[in-house]
């Protein structure tokens, strides 16, 4: 082995339970299990079968998001807003985490929350550790330098059951953002234009790593963002070291360590940085200096230009169906695209510092006749935030509609659905086909882009809101 | 059968509002459902999976990057319980092929010129020897996959990889011990 290493190898090290070989991969212990509702219940159901117990109850962090309604729950009627199956397999989740004596943050709990806001939020999420999640956006917790990443139901269990994972290790891609982020570009548009640039399979095989200047003046919500897409690029996690941005965001929380354990643990931190030297498979450098806000036009993250681009041509087959099914022309601009719906909330962009921006645009104006704009927090802790800050009147006083805590309009199955033909300008990481709802058409956006179109009512480039 | 559109998520193979269910059974018939049927329920004639050549089909060959997206098992659940038993593509998403894989549906990535001529014969007889590694196209040619070793170990043998983990319960035990 190399004794320079990159910050994914040192925490890929750190866990090897049995090395891979030839014929096995390795077995690679998992720090921290966030469970939800929707890609478990097979996984207790077997462990049922079993007659097996969860190995860590400790290390598991289990909420409900995606199938929960965004309007108040305080009966089982209430979670019916979201249908019947939906309204059954919360209720199955509870079950099953009484029953193998897990802590759930639910209903009551006052923490409940999307799994990629909550873990980070309460200082589950630190740097160093592997983290799991039956759900693809696991990247996010990446940019605490956590090696992160999304699993299939069939893992869940074998991680409920031995705290383990079977794994070959990946192939390491340096992200380099070179420059400096132009005012008015967030960092969800920075990583909008990387996932542009290497495409939706540019990451296929790696893990991400973000470095450079421009990665380590972002804030921790800012860096949740861009770890968060590192999946769109096809790249299971991505990561970021961490530094002081890192250890003032997770001190005080409340599974952040306490005391000569925090001192300890911080000064084991500042090791998880890739050493100088270090090779990675590939490396990639962005320029960071004449982005713009961007916004997709098709039906992949992908297909996304800059607020003030053309829609460009290409040949393709698939090409062309995306863009019929999105009603775009090439060589028009996305600016004259009519709104129906803003979504602003999600795993990528429903934080704290998301739903000021949106605010600070809806602050003393109103959103556009005939468009329905949805504000809905990352978690139940951080509507708690915003309401003590006033945002949610300012959001309201707008005309749009400040929700209970979820995932919400992001995938469209728990009651926040888009309809057919509809545009609707989302915060969320996905304009796939139907993602939003049965004929959705979806443009992904930054908060501050889809606040400044809720106001317009079409596409909109929020600069001119400054 | 031959869906040549790249970038095919797990979306589109299983729409999220068939996620509530808290089993794997009987996912097959919402398996391309936005695709396969019209807002009224209708069967969309123009569809792949709804004409008479896709009838028996058990191999999908699928565009560049198949399975990309969301994490949800419940894709490779619904392929297999539609009928297929193999998928083959330029490129398979990295969640969608350990998923896939795990429930015994083989994925396998190909050459670009094989996948080509596969995509320009649609319902022509093809084999899969996993053990070999080998597509034997309709023409007689064989042509070469690579599939992880341990991946090919448990579709041949029908290895239960949590027996697998199970067995290493010391060395987990001695690993957790190791760190406290």
């Amino acid at each position: 082995m190399s004794s320079k290493r990159t910050l994914f190898q040192k925490v890929w090290d750190d866990h090897v339970v049995v090395a891979e070989s030839p014929e096995t991969p390795a077995i690679l212990y998992i720090d921290l299990h966030i469970v939800h509702e929707v890609t478990t219940p097979q996984a207790f159901s077997l462990l049922r079968e079993l007659d097996l117990p969860v190995h860590r109850p400790d290390l598991t962090l289990p909420t409900l998001d995606h199938s929960t309604p965004t309007t108040p729950v305080s009966s089982y009627e209430d979670l019916l807003a979201a249908g019947v199956s939906a309204a059954n397999q919360v209720r199955q989740m509870e079950k099953n985490c009484e029953e193998f004596g897990l802590d759930l943050l639910g209903y009551g709990s006052g923490k409940r929350g999307i799994v990629h806001v909550i873990g980070p939020e309460l200082g589950a999420t630190q740097p160093g550790k592997t983290i799991v999640c039956g759900d693809s956006h696991s990247s996010t917790h990446g940019a605490f330098g956590a090696l992160a990443f999304g699993i299939g139901t069939t893992e869940v269990g074998h991680v409920l059951a031995t705290q383990c994972l079977l794994q070959r290790a990946p192939k390491t891609l340096e992200v380099n953002i070179e420059g400096e982020l132009p005012d008015g570009v967030t960092a969800k548009d920075l990583i909008l234009a990387v996932i542009g640039q290497i495409g939706v399979n540019g990451g296929t095989g790696y893990v991400i790593e973000y470095r450079g200047k421009v990665i380590e003046a972002l804030d921790m919500d800012s860096r949740m963002t861009i770890c968060n897409m590192s999946i769109e690029a096809g790249a299971r996690a991505g990561m970021i070291a961490p530094d002081q941005v890192t250890f003032d965001y997770l001190e005080g929380r409340p599974r952040s360590p306490k005391g000569d354990e925090w001192n300890a643990a911080v000064k084991r931190w500042k090791e998880l940085r890739s050493d100088d030297g270090a090779k990675f498979d590939k490396s990639i450098t962005i320029h960071a200096d004449n982005l713009k806000p961007m916004v997709t036009f098709g039906t992949n993250p992908g297909m996304v230009i800059g607020i003030d681009e053309l829609i460009p041509s290409e040949n393709g087959v698939s090409f062309k169906k995306a863009l019929n099914y999105m009603q775009v022309e090439p060589g028009k601009s996305m600016t004259e695209i009519a709104v129906d719906i803003v979504f602003v909330g999600s795993c990528t962009n429903g934080r704290l510092s998301d739903i000021e921006e949106v605010a600070r645009i809806l602050s003393g104006r109103r959103i556009a006749d005939g468009v329905r704009m949805l504000v809905v927090p990352g978690s139940e802790l951080v509507k708690r935030a915003a309401e003590d800050r006033g945002l949610n009147k300012v959001i309201t006083a707008a005309g749009a509609e400040w929700r209970e805590a979820g995932c919400s309009m992001c995938i469209a199955m728990n009651g926040d659905i888009v309809k057919p033909g509809q545009l609707c300008v989302s915060t969320s990481n996905r304009n796939f086909e139907g993602r939003q709802g049965v004929g959705a058409r979806t443009v992904l956006a930054s908060p501050a882009t889809a606040a400044a179109s809720a106001v317009t009512g079409y596409v909109c480039d929020p600069r001119s809101f400054s | 059968m031959v869906l040549p559109n790249r970038d095919i998520d797990t979306d589109q193979i299983i729409a999220a509002r068939y996620l509530t269910t808290t089993t794997k059974e009987g996912l097959g018939r919402h398996a391309f459902h936005d695709l396969r049927f019209d807002k009224d329920g209708n069967e969309n004639p123009d569809f792949i999976l709804n004409q008479p050549a896709a009838t028996g089909c058990s191999i999908l060959i699928g565009g560049n990057n198949f399975g990309c997206g969301s994490s949800r098992e419940h894709a490779p659940w619904a392929l297999l319980d539609y009928g297929f038993e193999a998928v083959i593509s330029t490129e398979i998403a990295d969640i969608f092929r350990n998923n896939a894989l795990k429930n015994g549906l083989v994925a396998i990535v190909i050459d670009i010129q094989t996948h080509e001529w596969l995509l320009q014969n649609p319902g022509s007889e093809i084999g899969i020897d996993i053990a070999a590694g080998t597509v034997t196209l309709s023409t007689g040619r064989l042509v070469d996959f690579a599939m992880d070793g341990f991946a090919r170990h448990c579709l041949l043998e029908g290895i239960d990889q949590l027996g697998f983990l199970q067995q290493q319960s010391a060395a987990i035990e001695a690993f957790e011990e190791r760190r406290n």
